[in-house]
C-alpha cells in the first residue's frame, strides 16, 4: 500500500487469526487507518474528512427524510411542510439536509482549489484526481435532482431549464429531453423518478469514494511541497510520515468541529440564506419566477452557459463551421460541461515539472485570478445575463478556459521555479525547529 | 482501560512538560475528557434521528377525540374511527340493561373488564359502561380473535354483537360468550366531557 | 444576522434600507423584530394580536392552509390554553370527507384555504419574500439583516400611497413596497381598525408589525426551537473544539520536538 515500508497488520488472537484466514478486513481496516502520512500535511488537507462527514450526513438525515416525503406533485410541498412543522426534529433535519448541500460543495470547491494550487493532481495521481472530478459529477447531479423535489417555483422551473438543455442537443435532443422528463413538460412523472435517482446516486458517490480513497492510498498522499515520501527503507520513511491514526484522526476531526460550529450557527441563526425565497412559493407551471437562479454551487457554471449567446463571435462561428447544427443554446450547454472537462484534464494540461504552487511564483498569480475568476462567475450567475453582465460573464469564461488551455501549458515551459526542499522532513523542521524553547 | 486521573490541580489542558519525562494520568485525562465529550455530541446527534420516527404531531393531535352524542336514541349505536380503529358507541335500553347485569359471571369466558378505565376490575357489566346508569357502552369494534369488525343491533346468540368471520359472540355489554375469541371487546380509555360529549383517548 | 442590534440602529437612522437589485421596486425599512437575532423569541402577546388581525381583516380573502387550530396551542407562539384553542376552531367550518359535508372545526382541523383565488396562502409568505437585497448581488444586506420577508409584509401594508388607478378592468392601488409600484389588494389596515384586549397601540404601523409577526411564526413556528437548538450546538461544539484542540497539541507536541 502506497509503496511506503511500513509494519503490517499482524493477527494476535486467535478469533482474529481466524478472521483474518477467512476475510482480511480487520488487517484492511488497521493498514488503511494508519497508513503513512506525509508529517507536513497543512490546514488545506482536512477538507477530505469534512467532505467523508458531510457525505454520511447527507445520506442519514436523507434516508430519514425519505421516510416522511412524498414523490407525488399534489403532495410534495405539502410533505416538506408537514416534515417542518409535525414530524419530530423535522425541522432540524430538513434544514440541515438543505445546508448539509451547501456545506459539501464549499468542501468540495476548497478540496478541489487545495488540489489545483498544491499539483496533487500530477503524475501518479492523475487516476485520483479523475475519480474526483467523476465524484463531483456525482455530486452536481444529485444537488439537481434533490432541490426539486420539494416542489417549489425554483424547484420546478429549475428543472424545466435544465432538463430544456438536453433539449439543445442537435438531433436527438427532444426525444432526449421526453425521455428524461417522463413526458412533454416537467410534471408528476418527471417528480417520481428524480426521487428514485436523488435517493440512488449518493451511493455511487459512496463507492465512487473508496475507489478515490484506494487510489491515493496506493500512490500515498501528496503534501504541500510536492515532495515525495522517501521510500528507501522503513526508517527513512519514519523520517517523512506519521500514522495517520492518531495524528491526522484527531487533527482532522479538530478542523472539523470547527467548520461544524459554523454550520450550526448557519443551521440555527440563518438556514434560509443560501437558499432562495421563492422556493416558499408552491411550483406554479403557469407562472414564471422573475429571475430563474439555481443554487448557489451552481452559479458559475450557470454563468458560462448563459455567456455564449448568439452575438458571441466564436458560437457564430461554430455555427457557420457546422451549417447552424450548434446553435448558441447547444453551444452554452458544451461550454458549460466543456469547463469540468478541461479542469478533469488539468493533470496532463499542466507540464510543469514542479508539482506545489509554493515553488512556482508566476503560476501563483496566475492561479490566484482563476480563483478570483471563480467567484467572477460565481457572482455573474446570479445577475441577470443582460448589460454589462453579458460581457462580463464571457470575459470570465475566456480566462477559465485559457487558464486551462494555453497558460498551464505555457507556464510549465517557461517559469522558473523557486527551490524546492530536498525531503518532507526537512520542510517539517523548517516550520518546527527541533529543541524549541518552551 | 484508563488510569483514574489525579486531580493534582492542573486546568484543562494543562502546561506542556518542558521534560522528557510524562505524567501518564495528567495526558490519559485530557483523552478521556475529549472522548467523553464526542460520546456527548454523538449521543445528542443520534436522538432527533430516533426520536423522529415517534408518532408526528399530527397524528399525536388525533390520540384525543371528542364525540358528540347528543340524538342517540336508545337501542342505536354510532361507529367512530379512532387511533386507526372502529369504536362503537351504543346507547343501551332498559332490556339489554336488565339482561347484562343479571348475566352471573361464572357464564363469561373472559372475567376481567378489559376496561382501560377501571384496572384489574372483574366483567360485571357496571365495569363495562361509562356512567353509573349503564346506558352508554363504549367499545374497541374489533374482534379479539383475528381482528374482524363484529355485526351490532343485537346479533349473535345473546343480543349483542356477532362476528362473521369465525363466529364469534358477545353479549350486550359486548363480552364474549361463545365462540374463538378470548377477550371482551375491549373499553378503550374514555370518560362524559358533558352530558353529550364523550373523550377517547 | 450577526450584530443585528447595532445595525438596526443604524439604519434606523435612516443610513439606508433598501432594496434596489435589479426588477424589484420599493424601498423597505428594516425593523428590530422581537424574533430576530440570536436570542431571538416571539413576543406571545404580539403573536396574539397578529392573529387576532388575520382572523378579523386578512381571513376573509387570505387562506391558512397550512396552519392548524391546534398549532396555536404550541409552546413558542401564541400559546393560547386547550379550552381556548377549541373554541378558536369552532367559529370555523371544516369539511369532512366521512360526512361529506361542513361540520364545525376541531383542533385538529386546519385553517382554511383562500377565498379569493387572487389573495394567495399566507402560511409561508414570511419565507416566501425576501425583503433585502444585495448590494450589487453581494448578499450583504440580508446577511446583516435578515431575508426581510416580515418586513416586506409590513412595507406592503405600510406602504399605501392613497393613488389608485384603473387598467384594464381592475382597479391598481399605488404601493411604495409592491413591485411595480401597483398592487391589485385595496389597502386593508387603517389607524384603529383593530381593538386588542388589553389596549394596545394599533395604527396601521403597529397593526402591520403585529400581523407580520404572526405570519413569521405561521411560517416558522419552530424558529425559537431553532435558534435555542443552534445556540446550545454552538456553545458545545466550541468547548468540543478546545477539548480537540488541546489533545492535538498534546498529541503533536512529541513529533514536533524529536529529531
Amino acid at each position: 500500500m502506497s509503496g511506503i515500508p511500513h509494519d503490517h497488520y499482524e493477527p494476535k488472537s486467535k478469533p482474529e487469526k481466524w478472521l483474518h484466514k477467512r476475510l482480511p478486513i480487520v488487517g484492511l481496516a488497521y493498514d488503511t487507518l494508519m497508513i503513512p502520512t506525509p508529517k507536513n500535511l497543512n490546514w488545506m488537507w482536512i477538507w477530505g474528512i469534512v467532505l467523508a462527514f458531510t457525505l454520511v450526513l447527507q445520506i442519514v438525515t436523507g434516508i430519514i427524510l425519505a421516510m416522511h416525503y412524498t414523490p407525488n406533485i399534489t403532495l410534495a410541498f405539502q410533505s416538506v411542510e408537514h416534515i417542518m412543522r409535525d414530524v419530530n426534529y423535522g425541522w432540524l433535519l430538513r434544514y440541515v439536509h438543505m445546508n448539509g448541500a451547501s456545506l459539501f460543495f464549499i468542501a468540495v470547491y476548497l478540496h478541489i482549489f487545495r488540489g489545483l494550487y498544491y499539483g496533487s493532481y500530477k503524475a501518479p495521481r492523475e487516476v485520483t484526481w479523475i475519480i474526483g472530478m467523476l465524484i463531483y459529477l456525482a455530486m452536481m447531479a444529485t444537488g439537481f435532482l434533490g432541490y426539486v423535489l420539494p416542489w417549489g417555483q425554483m424547484s420546478f422551473w429549475g428543472a424545466t431549464v435544465i432538463t430544456g438543455l438536453f433539449g439543445a442537443i442537435p438531433g436527438v435532443g427532444e426525444s432526449l429531453q421526453a425521455w428524461l422528463l417522463g413526458g412533454p413538460a416537467v410534471d408528476n412523472a418527471t417528480l417520481n423518478r428524480f426521487f428514485s435517482l436523488h435517493y440512488l446516486l449518493p451511493f455511487v458517490i459512496v463507492a465512487l469514494v473508496a475507489l478515490h480513497i484506494w487510489a491515493f492510498h496506493t500512490t500515498g498522499n501528496s503534501n504541500p511541497t510536492g515532495v515525495e515520501v522517501r521510500r528507501g527503507s522503513k526508517e527513512d520513511a519514519e523520517k517523512d510520515t506519521l500514522p495517520f491514526w492518531p495524528y491526522f484522526v484527531i487533527k482532522d476531526l479538530y478542523a472539523l468541529v470547527v467548520v461544524l460550529i459554523v454550520f450550526a450557527a448557519v443551521v440555527g441563526f440563518m438556514p434560509n440564506y443560501l437558499g432562495h425565497p421563492d422556493n416558499y412559493i408552491m411550483a406554479d407551471p403557469l407562472v414564471t419566477p422573475p429571475h430563474i437562479v439555481p443554487e448557489w454551487y451552481y452559479l458559475p457554471f450557470y454563468a458560462i452557459l448563459r455567456a455564449f449567446t448568439a452575438e458571441v463571435w466564436v458560437v457564430q462561428f461554430a455555427s457557420f463551421i457546422t451549417g447552424g447544427i450548434v446553435d448558441a443554446k447547444f453551444f452554452g450547454v458544451v461550454a458549460m460541461f466543456g469547463s469540468i472537462f478541461v479542469m478533469a484534464l488539468v493533470p496532463w494540461l499542466d507540464t510543469s515539472k514542479v508539482r506545489s504552487g509554493r515553488f512556482r511564483p508566476a503560476f501563483r498569480f496566475f492561479f490566484w485570478l482563476f480563483a478570483f475568476d471563480f467567484m467572477f462567475l460565481m457572482w455573474l450567475g446570479a445577475m441577470p445575463a443582460d448589460g454589462p453582465y453579458a460581457s462580463l460573464a464571457l470575459l470570465g469564461s475566456a480566462y477559465w478556459f485559457g487558464y486551462f488551455l494555453v497558460i498551464l501549458p505555457l507556464l510549465g515551459l517557461f517559469e522558473r521555479p523557486t527551490a524546492v526542499p530536498e525531503t518532507i522532513e526537512a520542510d517539517f523542521d523548517s516550520h518546527y525547529p527541533p529543541k524549541s524553547a518552551e | 482501560m484508563y488510569i483514574q486521573p489525579e486531580h493534582s490541580g492542573i486546568s484543562k489542558g494543562g502546561r506542556p512538560l518542558s521534560h522528557a519525562e510524562d505524567t501518564g494520568s495528567r495526558r490519559d485525562f485530557l483523552y478521556v475528557a475529549t472522548a467523553t465529550t464526542g460520546a456527548v455530541a454523538v449521543g445528542a446527534a443520534v436522538w432527533p434521528l430516533v426520536d423522529q420516527m415517534n408518532p408526528s404531531a399530527d397524528v399525536q393531535a388525533l390520540s384525543s377525540i371528542e364525540i358528540d352524542i347528543d340524538g342517540i336514541e336508545p337501542g342505536t349505536q354510532i361507529t367512530k374511527k379512532w387511533r386507526g380503529k372502529p369504536v362503537f358507541i351504543r346507547r343501551r335500553t332498559a332490556e339489554e340493561i336488565e339482561a347484562s347485569r343479571n348475566t352471573p359471571l361464572a357464564d363469561l369466558p373472559d372475567q376481567t373488564s378489559q376496561n382501560d378505565n377501571k384496572f384489574e376490575s372483574d366483567a360485571s357489566d357496571e365495569n363495562r359502561t361509562l356512567d353509573e346508569a349503564g346506558e352508554w357502552l363504549v367499545m374497541i369494534g374489533v374482534c379479539t380473535h383475528l381482528g374482524c369488525i363484529p355485526i351490532g343491533d343485537g346479533a349473535g346468540d345473546f343480543g349483542g354483537w356477532f362476528c362473521p368471520c369465525h363466529g364469534s359472540h358477545y353479549d350486550a355489554a359486548g363480552r364474549i360468550r361463545k365462540g374463538p375469541a378470548p377477550l371482551n371487546l375491549l373499553v378503550p380509555t374514555s370518560e362524559f366531557l358533558s352530558d353529550t360529549v364523550i373523550k377517547l383517548g | 444576522m450577526f450584530k443585528k442590534t447595532l445595525l438596526s440602529a443604524v439604519v434606523a437612522l435612516g443610513l439606508g434600507g433598501n432594496a434596489f437589485a435589479a426588477g424589484d421596486a420599493g424601498h423597505i425599512e428594516d425593523i428590530a423584530f422581537s424574533f430576530e437575532g440570536i436570542f431571538g423569541k416571539f413576543d406571545q402577546q404580539q403573536v396574539q394580536r397578529g392573529l387576532q388581525i388575520y382572523t378579523e381583516v386578512c381571513s376573509a380573502c387570505h387562506g391558512l392552509n397550512l396552519v392548524a387550530y391546534r398549532n396555536l396551542g404550541d409552546h413558542g407562539g401564541p400559546s393560547y390554553e386547550a379550552d381556548q384553542v377549541k373554541a378558536y376552531a369552532a367559529q370555523f367550518e371544516a369539511f369532512d370527507p366521512e360526512l361529506d359535508d361542513y361540520r364545525p372545526a376541531i383542533p385538529s382541523d386546519y385553517f382554511g384555504n383562500s377565498n379569493d383565488e387572487n389573495a394567495p396562502d399566507l402560511s409561508l409568505m414570511a419565507k416566501a419574500r425576501a425583503g433585502f437585497h444585495g448590494p450589487y448581488g453581494s448578499g450583504m444586506n440580508q446577511l446583516f439583516r435578515g431575508m426581510g420577508g416580515p418586513e416586506y409584509i409590513a412595507a406592503i401594508l405600510n406602504g399605501y400611497t392613497g393613488e389608485e388607478m384603473e387598467q384594464a378592468g381592475t382597479i391598481l392601488y399605488a404601493n411604495t413596497a409592491f413591485p411595480g409600484g401597483w398592487i391589485s389588494m385595496a389597502p386593508p389596515l387603517f389607524d384603529e381598525l383593530v381593538e386588542f384586549e388589553p389596549a394596545h397601540d394599533n395604527n396601521v404601523e403597529d397593526l402591520a408589525e403585529d400581523v407580520a409577526t404572526f405570519l413569521m411564526w405561521a411560517a416558522e413556528p419552530k424558529l425559537m426551537d431553532r435558534k435555542k437548538a443552534g445556540f446550545v450546538a454552538v456553545l458545545f461544539l466550541t468547548f468540543m473544539a478546545v477539548m480537540l484542540y488541546l489533545t492535538n497539541k498534546k498529541l503533536w507536541a512529541k513529533a514536533k520536538r524529536k529529531d
